[in-house]
């Protein structure tokens, strides 16, 4: 099997950034089970430093910081994971349709990728949390909104060049479906940018989740989420700095790993 | 032709985007739970004074009576009229809200602007002059360590840093001119990371380029040959890149108004949002989407400005 010129072996710096996202999910799966539960408070230990009995110590309310910060961790990359799939599938159909169907339905598509590119994904989300403040659904609908129009314009774009190029005539000419075309012609092509998106898409996910939290528009106390800890850790920041310092460095764990395995050139 | 051709279609963003902004609050004007006539007459009058009278009377005003699908239609009739209603918080119309935050963003926003735009294209242009050198490499690793960091938490950082350690400056309001520092660095901070790569790669590949040795060889000192050949190719892929980054600055700006209490647009959707006031919400995210749409356009007019190639 020949593998195609796009597809390039992970750099050193990919693999790192991997092994950052693994630690970090490796996290989310080990601290809430070690952690007990995220919720109980415990009014005589609270802002308790990081000890043997209580790893990470406890917050303002004294309750366990290792396991708050697994479920935030966890709730991030769930979420994450959940948005980018379900933003990259319609991307993904709609751009091919819209590269190989009429012009028609390739302008109005694309009319609406426009509409969409108009309104900052932030400002859908927010829009969009207003619906049901303080609830779990708004939040990744609007991010699955907001994201489905990066995949959509970078597949169509790459799939109208790909699909008049001289292979997927001679396919054509032996009679091969648009299934097959789809899958040995496009989808090889595709990976290495999909694989890109979808880390960028991640990374927004994280981050806009975390950027909700800190303004009091996202996920509701006592939930743990990270930009929630954030906001409610910060007015503690002087008696105890390193309780602020724990959400803040899982969030840019989570983004730095995201951004090395995108393969940002400027980490090169 | 092009120029047209660019303004048609942010043109017709600018409709879409008002469209999907009114259809969503039309929506949510009839979804949230609870009688929203009772909720807006019951903001403006008082909920003492709340009759099924006035209720009755708000219910006409926002065609609440009427089936959604007319309803909808003559929602939209108001909206490309700018007839945005009224707050259901303060009774004030929400055009004269909004325009009176949208200063207070705009401020910010020129600002951390003028800040980035500072800081990155001088750095940049020295990094790019000397590639390679030491300067140039650290800067460009902090360039790319802080690019990593969101608006939100290097707002924090600068909290705990200017606020709280050395009580420097105020880290929320608008007292005096000082409460625009923070929040206009916060911002600024990371548009200039950007900014000191992209305008370091596009002044390196200008100056190794075989115009720009010419210049030089036929006797241009280095600022002559900068002036005159480098600067100008340069800025048109850092043009490009600041258009990229308006969503970023946009986006920023809802996260870094709130946190530092600045009351300018994003701060005032974040609490129409606490304060389900439908008419302000479609109004804060109508003005914030409508002037992305502008400045992008600008930003589209800037680069056939400066690069004659792509009339």
């Amino acid at each position: 099997m020949t593998t195609s010129s796009a597809f390039k072996p992970m750099t050193r710096w990919q693999w790192a950034g991997l092994a950052i996202l693994a630690l970090t999910a490796l996290f989310s799966l080990v601290a809430p089970v070690v952690g007990g539960d995220p919720l109980v408070q415990d009014l005589d230990h609270v802002m308790v430093k990081p000890s043997a009995a209580s790893p990470l110590g406890t917050d303002h309310l004294g309750r366990s910081m290792l396991a708050r910060l697994g479920h935030a961790a966890r709730l991030s990359l769930l979420l994450a994971a959940l948005s980018v799939l379900t933003a990259a599938i319609p991307g993904v159909v709609l751009g091919v349709a819209a590269a190989w169907r009429s012009r028609w339905t390739d302008t109005m598509l694309s009319t609406i990728a426009d509409g969409v590119l108009a309104l900052p994904g932030l400002l859908l989300i927010v829009l969009l949390t207003a619906f049901a403040p303080g609830r779990f659904w708004p939040f990744y609908v609007g991010l699955s909104l907001a994201l489905w129009v990066e995949y959509f314009r970078v597949v169509r774009a790459s799939a109208q060049s790909l699909l008049r190029g001289p292979q997927v005539e001679a396919s054509r000419l032996l009679g091969f479906g648009p299934a097959y075309i789809v899958r040995r012609h496009l989808l090889p092509e595709l990976f290495p940018l999909l694989r890109t998106l979808m880390t960028f898409g991640a990374a927004t996910s994280v981050l806009s989740l975390a950027a909700l939290g800190l303004v009091g528009v996202g996920l509701r106390p006592p939930t743990p989420e990270l930009g929630t800890m954030m906001i409610e850790l910060l007015p503690h920041y002087q008696e105890a700095p390193w309780l602020i310092a724990e959400p803040i460095l899982i969030l840019l764990f989570a983004v730095t790993g995201l951004a090395l395995v995108a393969g940002e050139r400027e980490f090169r | 032709m092009t120029v047209a051709r660019l303004f048609l279609r942010r043109l017709v963003q600018a409709l879409l985007v008002s469209l999907m902004v009114s259809t969503l609050s039309f929506f949510m004007m009839r979804a949230l739970p609870g009688d929203a006539a009772m909720r807006v007459a019951a903001a403006r009058y008082g909920h003492d004074l709340v009759t099924a009278r006035a209720a009755d009377a708000v219910r006409a005003e926002l065609k609440l009576d009427r089936p959604a699908a007319s309803a909808l239609f003559s929602w939209w009739g108001d909206m490309l009229r700018l007839k945005l209603g009224t707050s259901a918080v303060t009774a004030a119309p929400v055009v004269d809200e909004v325009s009176h935050q949208l200063g207070y963003t705009i401020r910010l926003a020129l600002a951390s602007m003028g800040i980035a735009l500072l800081f990155g294209l001088v750095l940049g242009v020295l990094c790019g002059l000397w590639p390679g050198s030491v300067f140039d490499q650290a800067w460009r690793a902090l360039a790319a360590a802080i690019r990593a960091v969101p608006p939100f938490i290097l707002g924090l950082f600068l909290i705990v840093a200017f606020s709280v350690e050395i009580s420097a400056l105020p880290a929320a309001g608008t007292m005096d001119s000082t409460s625009l520092v923070l929040p206009a660095l916060t911002l600024a901070v990371g548009l200039s990371a950007g900014l000191i790569r992209v305008t370091r790669d596009a002044l390196k590949s200008v100056t190794e380029s075989g115009y720009f040795a010419f210049a030089r060889t036929k006797g241009l000192s280095l600022n002559q040959a900068l002036l005159r050949h480098a600067l100008r190719n340069a800025a048109a892929p850092v043009t490009a890149y600041l258009s990229v980054q308006l969503v970023f600055l946009i986006e920023g700006v809802v996260a870094v108004e709130t946190l530092f209490a600045w009351p300018g647009i994003g701060h005032a959707l974040v609490h129409a949002i606490y304060a389900r006031d439908v008419p302000m919400i479609q109004g804060t995210v109508m003005a914030m989407a409508l002037l992305f749409v502008c400045l992008s356009a600008l930003a589209d007019f800037a680069i056939l400005a400066i690069d004659p190639r792509r009339r």
